[in-house]
């Protein structure tokens, strides 16, 4: 995994709740062995008019080109539904580094931290405040301090991940390493259940 | 000190707990399909690794696979190539497959139970996130993404932070007509589809005590429709029942041992659970979803309610957008609106259980002459057993398709798909804009509703029929 510490960039809004990840990425499009390429269909069916990927929808986001950047920005509930990774991998494809809604779905949430996708939390009133930002607005999120801010106002808001997890990130490191690591314990566990 | 059903077996499991951090959870049975597998696979090899317990793992094909003439190769590219690379995975790292073909195919979720590999007390794992459904067992059971499915390859654990845990008690009888479909998608319209995110369930309460495995698989199932990890049920005479004598189920002497074990497997009466709920059976009826998630459902002889009166913004422009995709209006019933498709099947309705229902409603009688009616087994021995007691014959008398056992036209991957436009009454889990094919409009619903909309080509309350 790449060690994420730092990320400061403009932002994508994505203003809708319970996005589930048969939008993110259609189940027509998980069957590929490999974990690249899924990207180009990231939101495939908002993104193109009768899937086809000559004629992209001009009212959605991702066709517009004032909107870029590594963040995207959505509302609660995001990542929804299935459990498939590959909304995760589609996310970071398209060159997302971190996600920022008042609320994740489970699943989500561990796929986008076991591929150093970072989902930030904030509070339903601050995701307010960043959509109502001008498209030329950047955000700083710093993974060590916990924070995200919004770079011309200075606000800030302090969003919750566990100690491990933030280890994982700041340096690379993923769960394969560690509980490879324990493989004694978990033998000895079966050993004196 | 007392203990919910769900912390007596997480406790048992965990391995290691890592301060202010997840717990290493030790997993005992990891269902594989082909779709969340390649990648892990490929994870394991690029490391050096070999899968540390392959008698743990078991694997078949379900999504991918076409529900017709399953003895000739795939005809589409990649899905071929898709099962062919679980096929060869399995056989490089010793993995048991129950694949194309082989009397034991069929939804992971389906096969899992009737063999009797599911039991009371286990941690049980699959990149699916219906594996709630094994929950049904008493079992903690859930759905995780690739990464975690590699984990499991290597170490057979998996690091995991405890989730809450929630009860929902549901107490009285069912009205007829009314199945366990109905109470899930009753309790999903009330707490939304994220309300129980974060939370493990465990469903209790004598409504359940009364349900068969096959409608406590339902129930389950659905539960990460609301958000939850997972759903369970405490074991008891009923789940005994069920396993006892199934192809993996303990024999002879081990039975006893492990019997003795699943009667602890309940909640300790003054265990304290993170949130409650209770729930009147008497109150549910028959249910129909209106939306674009499962958690926009209504009574089916109710109305679509009105989206001016939704108090929070967010989830009014949700409501718009979903009745904008599904092509209803707010205010309006759905009984008697026509469908043009019917979809029975799927890990959620699928089991025998579920097409001895269907049967028992539409002998004798044809299907409307506007609707395709597919009917899917979930797995090859619900086929086997389908055409064992003529149900078969029942179905093809009514003008149903009776296909061959997979996922279907629940997720739009195979080649089971509903046309852009068309409505669909749905038994499976989801109704997610295109979830059953680009542009389709799904209206979930019980085995029983749907038969009803087979017969009549309109959405039909059931117990007008029965």
């Amino acid at each position: 995994m790449i060690p994420l510490q730092k990320i400061q960039s403009r932002f994508v809004p994505l203003p809708m709740e319970n996005v589930d990840t048969d939008q993110i990425i259609p189940a027509r499009f998980l069957k590929a062995t490999t974990r690249d390429g899924f990207g180009k269909n990231l939101f495939r069916d908002w993104r193109y008019v009768n899937n086809d990927d000559t004629k992209p929808k001009p009212d959605f986001v991702l066709n517009q080109s004032e909107y870029t950047g590594e963040i995207l920005l959505t509302g609660k509930n995001f990542g929804c539904g299935s459990s498939r990774e590959h909304a995760a991998w589609a996310i970071q494809d398209y060159g997302f580094k971190a996600v920022v809604s008042s609320f994740f779905a489970d699943i989500f949430k561990n796929n986008a931290l076991n591929n150093g996708l970072l989902p930030v939390k904030v509070s339903d009133d601050f995701l307010a405040q960043l959509f109502a930002l001008g498209n030329e607005s950047t955000l700083s999120i710093d993974v060590d301090k916990q924070t995200i801010t919004i770079d011309e106002t200075g606000k800030q808001e302090i969003f919750e991940i566990s100690i491990y997890k933030k280890t994982c990130l700041l340096n690379g490191y993923d769960d394969i390493d560690y509980l490879l690591s324990n493989k004694q314990a978990i033998e000895d566990f079966e050993m004196n259940r | 000190m007392a203990k919910t059903l769900f912390d007596k077996i997480w406790d048992k499991h965990v391995v290691k707990q890592i301060e202010d951090g997840p717990s290493v959870l030790y997993i005992d049975k990891h269902f594989i399909h082909e779709v969340t597998s390649p990648q892990a696979f490929s994870g394991i090899e690029k490391r050096g690794l070999t899968v540390f317990r392959p008698q743990q793992v078991v694997a078949t094909a379900d999504h991918n696979v076409p529900t017709q003439n399953q003895h000739l190769p795939i005809k589409d590219e990649l899905s071929r190539l898709q099962v062919q690379q679980l096929i060869e995975n399995c056989k490089k790292h010793h993995i048991e497959l129950y694949g194309l073909g082989h009397p034991f195919q069929g939804i992971v979720h389906v096969i899992g139970p009737e063999l009797g590999i599911t039991q009371p007390g286990m941690t049980i794992v699959c990149g699916d996130s219906h594996t709630s459904t094994h929950g049904a067992f008493g079992a903690v059971a859930f759905g995780i993404g690739t990464s975690e499915v590699e984990m499991v390859f290597a170490s057979q654990c998996l690091l995991q932070s405890k989730p809450k845990v929630m009860r929902i008690n549901i107490e009285g009888e069912l009205h007829k007509g009314v199945l366990s479909k109905d109470i899930i998608l009753y309790i999903i319209s009330k707490i939304t589809a994220s309300g129980a995110t974060g939370y493990f369930v465990e469903y209790a309460g004598s409504a359940i005590r009364l349900l068969s495995m096959e409608a406590r698989m339902t129930i389950c199932n659905m539960s990460i429709e609301m958000g939850a990890r997972g759903g369970m049920i405490a074991p008891d005479e009923t789940t005994y029942a069920y396993i006892k004598g199934r192809q993996f189920a303990p024999g002879g002497e081990q039975w006893e041992v492990k019997l003795n074990k699943w009667k602890q497997l309940h909640s300790d009466e003054d265990a304290v659970f993170d949130y409650e709920i209770a729930v009147n059976a008497s109150e549910i009826e028959p249910m129909i979803t209106y939306g674009t998630n499962p958690g926009l459902g209504i009574a089916i002889n109710g109305c679509i309610p009105v989206t001016d009166s939704i108090p929070d913004e967010g989830e009014r422009k949700n409501s718009i957008k979903a009745l904008q995709y599904m092509g209803l209006e707010p205010g309006k019933p759905l009984l008697g609106m026509p469908v043009q498709n019917v979809f029975i099947g799927s890990c959620t309705n699928s089991r025998i259980e579920d097409l001895r229902l269907v049967a028992a409603l539409v002998k004798g009688k044809k299907k409307n002459a506007n609707v395709q009616v597919m009917i899917v087994p979930g797995s090859q021995q619900v086929a086997r057993q389908v055409q064992a007691e003529g149900l078969d014959k029942v179905f093809t008398e009514a003008g149903f398709d009776v296909r061959q056992a997979g996922c279907s036209a629940c997720l739009g991957m195979n080649e089971d798909k509903i046309p852009a436009g068309e409505y669909c009454i749905s038994t499976s889990n989801r109704n997610f804009e295109g979830r059953q094919g680009a542009g389709a409009r799904t209206l979930l619903a019980s085995p029983l509703t749907a038969a009803a909309a087979a017969i009549t080509g309109v959405v039909t309350d059931v117990r007008d029929l029965l």
